[in-house]
């Protein structure tokens, strides 16, 4: 909503953050937003709260989110919250935060987070940046200046919604640091529930199914096997699954291999795709396209395998072999089973 | 079955230029193409109208230039397309994008459902559409994969999430962002392709959607772009390793083990 005069400023405090709840677990993205969110509310001198929105809600929940940051925590238990459903939770924060007043409100750039928060911003018409890497307040007059990358990672830009409150942000996981747990922390739960008029036009959860694993944890994998278009069809990508299985790491694509069917799209690592932070980043035939590189580059380290060695990537890599990867590849297999075997 | 197809024409990624003063990305002068994934966005609105009967309209925002987006969707199989296209609607954010391009749908007489792609690959905010469905206070599913069936005002899709994916049912009218999972976008036949080069598109400008002035551009604009700056770059001395595959191979592992990596 646009501020009205500076009574009307000062009225929206505290820092608010969407728990992440997958399965009744709280994801740790969730721990990251707690992070963070201290850092904003040590600037302004407010109070960090948490909102969780589950359909049960433990003490060692709410416990967790205290040690971990939270000096309230806020929740509403409803059987309909078990899986995500937009309208629902947009319908119940919008009255929370009608309620409550919170001067910023942050979200994980997940899948859930980048379509509820956005909704939510519609409704209450509050300014809303996607996918940021960095936040901080404004040393002058207190806004959140909310800094992301934009065209394709070519840019960082920063961004503020100083007229409109709350100011509302997606946050990139894997980039804010946790707190380290301190369970001598101490915070308040308040609880909330949700209304009858919240589940007017929602829509219906059916069925939730699982995929592989692999597939699920690329954004989590520590280790990464990612395929380019030089992998030349999906039993390329075969080649990659089995070094991956030997490391215990996650296969990845880039676009090009995504766009001739040799591999989901859920395994698309780039601008379009999913952005990725590994350890070990091992790019087997990737160019290295800009939209690409913003997916994965704050890779730990990043191993580029490549017939030509002037692209982008092998620029790019710590390390950087130059050959044909489907003779590199076996080889490599072989080598490291041999170091397994031999301990 | 009525479908409005929300599609978007983006610059080319590798020639970004951003506007001293209102840093924002100029899109006039730099090569403009039709935003990936509304690709599988018209092709799903074209798809369905086939099986189900019913039109496609495609509707977009943005400069007289974006009218080739749009004759793109018309020679996809679109029936009828209109552009947003006017000073008052530059410099819009997310917010008012959304505002404008609901308005719009309003004024078309609303739709069973509403087709957007997953994200544009200009700003990547992926919000649009969820601004969208929300100022009509409909129903919404992000990131659509699958679309299982779409009868008698009741639609099931398969919507990615963190660990796969949710079977979900919504009621007309419904907005969906899809993925490009969803379809194989078809190539326009050279006929259709000449046809909706001929076709007239329509131009509104915010009288014709009864839009608020004040929640038109960027004064409704809650986000300023305060600074952009270049992203800085990964800095690294890279090993290089060049030779016998096997050798290759061998020097390879033994880095991987040497930095405890594996």
């Amino acid at each position: 909503m646009k501020i009205t005069d500076e009574n009307d400023r000062k009225s929206y405090k505290d820092v608010w953050i969407l728990a992440e709840i997958n399965d009744g677990e709280i994801h740790s993205v969730t721990y990251e937003l707690l992070g963070i969110a201290n850092e904003l509310a040590g600037a302004s001198g407010c109070e960090v709260a948490a909102v969780c929105l589950s359909s049960h809600v433990t003490k060692e929940m709410t416990d967790s989110l205290i040690y971990g940051g939270a000096d309230k925590v806020i929740t509403v238990t409803d059987e309909k919250l078990a899986a995500f459903n937009d309208e629902l939770e947009c319908n119940i924060l919008q009255r929370l935060v009608g309620k409550y007043k919170p001067e910023i409100l942050l979200g994980a750039a997940t899948n859930r987070g980048r379509a509820l928060m956005p909704r939510l911003a519609g409704t209450l018409h509050a300014g809303l940046t996607a996918d940021c890497t960095e936040l901080s307040i404004d040393p002058d007059n207190g806004d959140l200046l909310q800094t992301r990358p934009a065209f394709g990672g070519n840019i960082m830009a920063t961004i503020r919604s100083g007229e409109f409150r709350p100011q509302m942000a997606t946050v990139r996981p894997k980039v804010m640091r946790a707190l380290t747990p301190d369970n001598t922390r101490r915070g308040t739960v308040i609880s909330e529930s949700a209304e009858p008029s919240d589940s007017a036009g929602i829509k219906e959860i059916i069925e939730t199914v699982k995929r592989s694993e692999a597939t699920a944890s690329l954004a989590d994998a520590k280790i990464i096997v990612a395929g380019g278009r030089a992998m030349g069809g999906p039993e390329g990508f075969r080649l990659l699954e089995k070094l991956a299985s030997l490391i215990g790491g996650a296969v990845g694509a880039s676009r090009p291999a995504v766009d001739s069917g040799w591999i989901d799209y859920a395994h698309q690592i780039g601008q379009t795709g999913q952005t990725v932070q590994a350890d070990l980043y091992i790019s087997c035939g990737i160019s290295g396209q800009i939209q690409h590189l913003v997916g994965m580059q704050s890779a730990g380290t990043i191993v580029a395998i490549d017939k030509d060695d002037t692209t982008p990537m092998m620029n790019l890599a710590d390390v950087a072999v130059k050959g044909d990867l489907f003779e590199i590849i076996p080889l490599l297999i072989e080598e490291l089973e041999n170091m397994k075997k031999e301990g | 079955m009525k479908i409005i197809v929300c599609i978007k024409q983006v610059p080319a990624t590798t020639e970004a230029k951003i506007d001293p003063v209102t840093k924002r990305i100029i899109r006039e002068g730099t090569q403009a193409v039709l935003n990936p994934f509304d690709l599988y966005a018209i092709e799903e609105a074209v798809s369905l109208k086939e099986q189900c009967g019913g039109e496609v309209i495609a509707l977009s925002m943005g400069p007289e230039n974006a009218k080739k987006a749009l004759t793109e969707a018309l020679s996809m199989g679109a029936d009828e397309a209109i552009l947003l296209s006017d000073r008052a609607f530059g410099g819009s954010d997310t917010w008012a994008t959304g505002y404008a391009l609901a308005r719009a749908i309003e004024t078309i007489g609303g739709a069973d459902l509403i087709i957007c792609g997953r994200q544009a690959i200009d700003g990547d905010t992926a919000q649009v559409g969820p601004v969208i469905a929300s100022k009509l206070g409909i129903m919404q599913a992000a990131n659509v994969m699958k679309t299982v069936s779409a009868e008698g005002g009741s639609f099931t899709f398969h919507r990615m999430n963190e660990s796969g994916f949710d079977v979900v049912r919504l009621t007309a009218p419904a907005l969906i962002t899809v993925l490009k999972d969803i379809n194989v976008p078809r190539i326009p036949t050279l006929r259709n392709a000449r046809r909706a080069r001929a076709a007239e598109i329509k131009v509104w400008k915010p009288d014709d959607i009864g839009a608020d002035p004040a929640m038109i551009g960027l004064a409704a604009s809650p986000t300023r772009v305060v600074k952009t700056q270049p992203q800085t770059s990964r800095n690294t001395d890279t090993f290089r390793i060049e030779g016998e595959p096997r050798d290759a191979a061998k020097t390879l592992a033994g880095e991987l083990l040497r930095r405890k990596l594996f």
